[in-house]
């Protein structure tokens, strides 16, 4: 069983190896690495991160702290993960206010959000052809995209709205 | 007037922290709408550069949230709106995680997440939309995006590949 040390290290590990998505690396440092869950409760476990509200790296980070070394091992593991990354872009956005009158830091920084922004729709678009074979997903879907991207409406009514509805549409058609 | 500012970032990101489900990437028009567009803490362009700033860094994607706390409020500001993002759902899923495993076979749990399936999808679509009409203010910007989005789509380049292109390209004057 780990110790909070090691939860530390081990997420602190991950923090400084994502790029563009940790969720890879986390799966590799704890299935393949320091096979502290196997690859099934990895999947458990990130199913219910990704079900709950909130990051779902930190999510992964508390359960996996929690379940060896209680709350303490939360903190360890989310401290870890968060550390370096945190400190890093800082420091970046630091230097980027220093040197942001510099044409090439200018057009680093576009050139990466322009790049940035294709991988968010790239995983948008990988998600939302999953959901395709099933109608009212590509309904739901498409109604949340409209209200969120094009009508501006506030997150909280949306979810409040769409997410009981979906929900309750998953249930009737399970039960049937 | 700072004591104030902190308190505000600590409000607008703990609320923020229970709505992103799917992730802090399907809460990127939710967080535009109130920085840029309700508290006018950053203009369009401050929003794309933090973006880029968090894509540079290794780490959770997340941290966008670190960038506008710092250009709000200093690195106390940066502290606050990561710990306000991190901690509400944080402390939820550490509640739920110990009763979760009891519910494995139950039919309301398998339905609650084929529920939330395409409104999460939805949220992630929607911020790569916000995102374009942010970031993508000239051609050049607009074909980056457009590449990239293909290329991942079509082939197994890493995310990484395709950022540092992107940044040479801008380094060399294209952007």
């Amino acid at each position: 069983m780990p110790t909070k040390r090691s939860l530390f290290l081990g997420f602190l590990a991950v923090g400084l190896q994502g790029f563009g998505g940790v969720l890879p690396f986390a799966r590799r440092m704890l299935v393949d690495q320091r096979r502290w869950l196997s690859a099934r409760e990895f999947t458990e476990v990130l199913s219910l991160s990704q079900f709950l509200p909130g990051p779902n790296i930190v999510n992964v980070s508390i359960i996996v702290g929690s379940r060896f070394r209680g709350p303490l091992g939360s903190v360890a593991a989310t401290l870890g993960l968060m550390l370096m990354p945190f400190v890093i872009v800082l420091a970046l956005a630091a230097l980027y206010a220093r040197f942001a009158d510099l044409a090439p830091v200018r057009g680093a920084t576009n050139g990466i959000s322009a790049a940035a922004t294709g991988l968010v729709i790239a995983t948008g678009v990988k998600m939302a052809r999953a959901l395709k074979e099933i109608p009212w997903h590509v309904v739901m879907c498409a109604l949340t995209f409209v209200a969120i991207a094009l009508l501006r409406l506030p997150l909280l009514w949306v979810l409040a709205v769409f997410a009981p509805i979906s929900v309750a549409i998953a249930w009737w058609l399970m039960r049937r | 007037m700072s004591t104030s500012v902190l308190a505000e970032l600590a409000r607008q990101f703990s609320l923020l922290s229970f709505l992103a489900i799917g992730g802090v990437n399907a809460l990127i028009p939710e967080i535009h709408r109130r920085v840029v567009e309700m508290e006018h803490w950053m203009t369009d362009a401050d929003f794309a550069q933090a973006f880029a700033i968090a894509q540079a860094a290794p780490g959770p994607n997340m941290l966008i949230v670190s960038v506008i706390g710092w250009k709000v409020s200093g690195v106390l500001g940066a502290l606050v709106a990561t710990v306000a993002i991190c901690l509400p759902s944080s402390a939820l899923t550490f509640a739920v995680a110990h009763v979760w495993d009891r519910f494995r076979e139950a039919p309301l749990r398998a339905a609650i997440q084929h529920g939330l399936a395409p409104v999460t999808v939805g949220l992630v679509l929607a911020s790569g939309y916000i995102l374009a009409r942010t970031v993508d203010q000239t051609w050049a910007t607009f074909a980056i995006t457009a590449a990239t989005l293909a290329l991942t789509l079509t082939t197994r380049l890493h995310p990484l590949v395709l950022l540092g292109i992107a940044a040479a390209l801008g380094v060399a004057g294209f952007v």
